[in-house]
């Protein structure tokens, strides 16, 4: 079906044919493409649900769901979301594909392992849509106790079996990555050529090896307390709510840096080719990612902080929430100072880029007004804090996800996607984020809590404001979703290296073969050494 | 092809393999250690320490935890990094338990809600 120059040359896609060899693949390229499809559908999922929560808030009172039901949509938006695709999402789709290539290897350390992550994430995906189907779940993403435990009468239980086991699937996927990065590297390629991807994907894997059995336990704790009534987090039965908010976000506050430190990892990809320069402080940005793996463990108080958490725990969770902006502040410094006097071109992916470090700079902003102790007395569970962190995942990490796959699409699938239709998505997912979201700080600021679904209305021009931005940001989604397929078979062939970028992916033939390189590559030069690349060429397609 | 199994390969064997492996007689007397620390919490648990009921009861948990890393995960053979593994995995344990406990232990130091 495909054109005669593609099937000239065997590809990882065309090495062999059936669904069998897709489900029984080891190559990481297909196992990455496997999670694409699968962070893909989930992601469809989830933003259906948070159509729903907008949908139902266009106006003040209760008019397309009850009270109950919208409890099950937020809880459901979050648990999809942060669970089955943002923590996946790059490192299983962009991270597999492209760690191995970049650093010279034909697969990572353990393909099998690999191949199990992703059936992981497959059975605690079914977990969690079962309680979806059999009639959902109502705790919020965050499962706090006593509710969880004591009071929900929805499917915990199912739900948080499904985390649990998608759990796993991270920390394999971590430990893989970790153990080829050590063990896997061609020669020549020292720590400090490595690209700067790869390093964000190691802190990474750090984060998602060290807090993730964290998650793993406590979940199974809020499983004993409720099914076997041991007393862990209830007062009745002697335990101690609190306790789970800290267990809870020992895991869940570094896990937002599982989600933004591959996003920044994309970037500085992005950012050094389309300036065609060298990121600027690479020791430094390097090492920032392995801080903020190390520093981001020590906040997690800062959710805490109405909680009936000690006021000097409080201080000293504040204080240290503070010390972690200065790693990411590092890193956005670090890209200005690359794009001065570049070279730079406004292809798609960068246009990402730019959007990733402005959206990213204010959601890291206004993280720190709310761990200042007096502020997030003000704003603590108001809509000021869901802007935050959407300013965070939605603009940081699908912003970085979005120009990535746009990065790496010629090379994943050797065709080009339609530029001009690609730079309009990126247009409309920037408006369109902003109108949903910056709303949402004055109406958190103004008092708007979160989790309800009727409010006075005099909030309304505001939600209204927000429920337009997201139809338009809906449309930014499904813009790429359309011409990525439609260039699958319809776009442009592309080359090896249509971006001129440095990187051994670059290297080898778009798509690679199934071993990658046909020769292991010798490095002689450090990441983004522009010398050795040709400059301004015509692709003939 | 080749060049590619003998890569996965190479990862794979230096990562569980090149270490000697410990005869039987030690496995046993580990063993034997383990069930005679067991038996020590059991009959301790009989006498009334006050404040070092704890303290023995942890004591004795942790010695057998370093039995079991030392000899029966093989940490006795195993590279630098392997080890380093081990350690952080403990220090991010100890991270849990200093941040937490700063809450739980200064909780009633001010004597207002929340
Ligand atoms: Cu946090």
């Amino acid at each position: 079906m495909e054109t005669a120059a593609v099937l000239e040359r065997e590809t990882y896609l065309n090495a062999s044919y059936g669904l069998k060899s897709w489900l029984l693949t080891k190559d990481h390229k297909r196992i990455a493409v496997l999670y694409f499809i699968t962070v893909s559908i989930f992601f469809a999922i989830g933003g259906a649900f948070a159509g729903l929560i907008r949908l139902e808030l266009l106006t003040p009172q209760a008019d397309l769901v009850s009270a109950e039901t919208y409890n099950k949509l937020f809880t459901m938006h979050g648990v999809i979301m942060v669970f089955f695709f943002l923590i996946p999402s790059i490192p299983a789709t962009l991270g597999n594909f492209f760690l191995p290539m970049m650093i010279g290897a034909r697969d990572l350390a353990f393909p099998r392992i690999n191949l199990l992550s992703w059936y992981l994430l497959i059975g605690g995906g079914a977990f969690a849509i079962f309680a979806m189907v059999s009639g959902g779940v109502d705790t919020g993403w965050t499962f706090y106790t006593p509710f969880s435990t004591s009071y929900s009468n929805s499917y915990v239980i199912a739900t948080a079996l499904g985390i649990f086991i998608a759990g796993f699937s991270s920390i394999l996927t971590g430990l893989n990555f970790v153990v080829t990065v050590h063990r896997m590297r061609a020669p020549g390629m020292t720590w400090f050529r490595m690209p700067l991807f790869v390093w964000a994907h190691y802190a990474t894997s750090l984060i998602q090896i060290l807090g993730t059995p964290v998650i793993a336990v406590t979940l199974l704790l809020v499983l004993c307390e409720r099914s076997f009534h041991i007393g862990i987090f209830d007062p009745a039965l002697g335990g101690d709510p609190i306790l789970f908010e800290h267990l809870f976000w020992f895991y869940s506050h570094p896990a937002v840096y599982i989600m933004v430190l591959p996003g920044m990892g994309v970037i500085n990809e992005i950012v050094s080719t389309y300036s065609r320069k060298p990121i600027y402080g690479y020791v430094f940005v390097a090492f920032s990612s392995m801080a903020i793996a190390v520093v981001g463990f020590l906040v997690w108080g800062h959710h805490l902080f109405v909680s009936g958490q000690s006021l000097y725990a409080g201080l000293v969770f504040s204080f240290l929430s503070y010390f972690v902006a200065i790693p990411s502040a590092v890193k956005v410094f670090n890209w200005t100072a690359t794009l001065y006097k570049g070279s730079i071109s406004f292809d798609t992916p960068m246009l990402y880029a730019f959007g990733f470090i402005g959206l990213f700079t204010i959601g890291g902003l206004t993280g720190l007004f709310v761990a200042s102790l007096g502020m997030d007395v003000h704003v603590h569970d108001t809509y000021f804090v869901i802007a935050h962190f959407h300013y965070v995942m939605v603009g940081g990490t699908i912003m970085a996800y979005l120009g990535g796959v746009h990065y790496w699409w010629p090379k994943m699938t050797g065709r080009m996607y339609p530029e001009d239709f690609a730079k309009l998505s990126a247009l409309l997912v920037f408006v369109g984020f902003n109108l949903t979201f910056f709303p949402q700080f004055i109406l958190g600021y103004l008092g708007m809590p979160r989790r309800y679904h009727v409010y006075p209305p005099e909030f309304q021009v505001l939600h209204v404001l927000s429920t337009a931005g997201a139809t338009v940001l809906a449309l930014g989604y499904i813009l790429p979703a359309i011409y990525f397929l439609w260039s699958l078979r319809y776009g442009k062939v592309a080359g090896s290296n249509p971006w001129r970028a440095t990187g051994l992916e670059w290297d080898t033939p778009s798509p690679p073969p199934t071993h990658n390189f046909d020769r292991i590559p010798v490095v002689t030069h450090g990441a983004y050494d522009y010398s050795h690349i040709p400059g301004e060429e015509i692709e003939v397609g | 092809m080749d060049q590619h199994l003998e890569q996965s390969a190479h990862a794979g064997h230096a990562a569980h393999g090149e270490h000697p492996i410990d005869s039987v007689r030690t496995y046993a007397l580990v063993l034997v250690v383990l069930l005679c620390l067991t038996i020590a919490t059991a009959l301790v648990a009989t006498i009334d320490l006050g404040f070092f009921n704890i303290v023995v009861a942890l004591g004795i948990a942790v010695t057998k935890m370093m039995f079991v890393i030392w000899f029966f995960m093989h940490v006795r053979y195993s590279t630098t990094l392997t080890r380093l593994v081990m350690v952080s995995g403990v220090l991010w344990l100890i991270i849990l338990l200093t941040l937490a406990f700063a809450d739980f232990a200064t909780r009633g130091w001010l004597n207002v809600l929340g």
